[in-house]
């Protein structure tokens, strides 16, 4: 039987980019980054969950070819693909938080709901990320 | 596909989600604009050709899902509804509904009970699909029909 989810990967448009984005404005941690060739494997984790990595990977060779890389790049551009969802321990917080470290496209301020509190927001080239605070949401003040 | 055209699709998604946040404010065609950093001339038509739908009808559906969702999970009248959501006319809401829904506010709400989904599911993928009619008229945007998710 499948045990646990080890790796689940997005696309970004530029590597460094996304890794400044998830890690310096996100807050996360860079994981592997390894070369081999041209490659380079780059991945994201929580800090205390190294278990459970986010690869970012570029549209392009060796990935793909020039016609597939050029779709791709126009399907992320237009939020058109998966993106991800983090739980956090204070929604509130955290959008204060994103807000002072200068992100600006969110998609929806903390939102309290019947299953917690949750936001939303897009990465710098288009993919959707919500992040939730479970369980009973926060009185409204 | 440019970096230009990436750059654009970029802002007109900016403004999308601008619509997406502020549905029930009074929003006006270059006031979004902006948001994209698109002239008003320009917007309506770009904004078309990215997402397969005007600016203007995107809007209404974000309107009447956001008020479906109203009519299943609160009791509030079909008049608060309407305002929460941004109409500023009961009988523009009304048509507008019935139009992308197929039934009025009232018979809907008789129809439908609350849907256990988070949130961002459900802003996603319950804003009303185009009808058959309005696919056939906007049929050279082919992809607004898949943008419909299944």
């Amino acid at each position: 039987m499948i045990t646990r989810l080890n790796v689940a990967s997005i696309y970004v448009l530029d590597k460094e980019a996304a890794l400044d984005f998830y890690v310096n404005k996100l807050g996360l941690e860079k994981g592997n980054d390894v070369r081999q060739g041209d490659y380079r494997w780059l991945t994201i984790r929580v800090p205390g969950q190294p278990e459970v990595e986010v690869s970012l990977e570029q549209p392009g060779p060796p990935l793909h070819d020039a016609a597939t890389a050029e779709a791709l790049r126009e399907l992320i551009t237009k939020g058109a693909l998966g993106g991800l969802v983090f739980i956090t321990n204070d929604a509130r917080e955290l959008f204060a938080t994103l807000k002072a470290r200068g992100v600006t496209d969110f998609t929806m301020e903390p939102t309290d709901h019947f299953y917690g509190t949750d936001m939303g927001l897009r990465d710098p080239f288009g993919n959707p990320i919500r992040i939730l605070q479970q369980g009973k949401a926060t009185p409204k003040p | 596909m440019t970096r230009d055209a990436e750059d654009l699709n970029r802002r007109l998604l900016r403004a999308r989600d601008a619509m997406d946040r502020t549905y029930a404010e009074p929003l006006d065609v270059p006031a979004v604009a902006a948001v994209a950093y698109v002239s008003p001339a320009h917007f309506s038509r770009s904004f078309r050709a990215v997402f397969g739908e005007t600016p203007h009808r995107y809007l209404q559906r974000r309107r009447v899902e956001r008020s479906m969702f109203l009519l299943r999970e609160t009791e509030r009248s079909v008049t608060h509804i309407c305002l929460d959501v941004g109409f500023s006319s009961l009988g523009t809401f009304s048509r507008t509904f019935r139009q992308i829904v197929g039934e009025t506010p009232s018979a809907y709400r008789r129809g439908h009970g609350p849907i256990v989904a988070p949130h961002c599911v459900q802003l996603a993928a319950m804003r009303p699909r185009l009808t058959a009619a309005e696919t056939r008229r906007s049929s050279s945007f082919g992809e607004a029909v898949l943008a419909a998710p299944a």
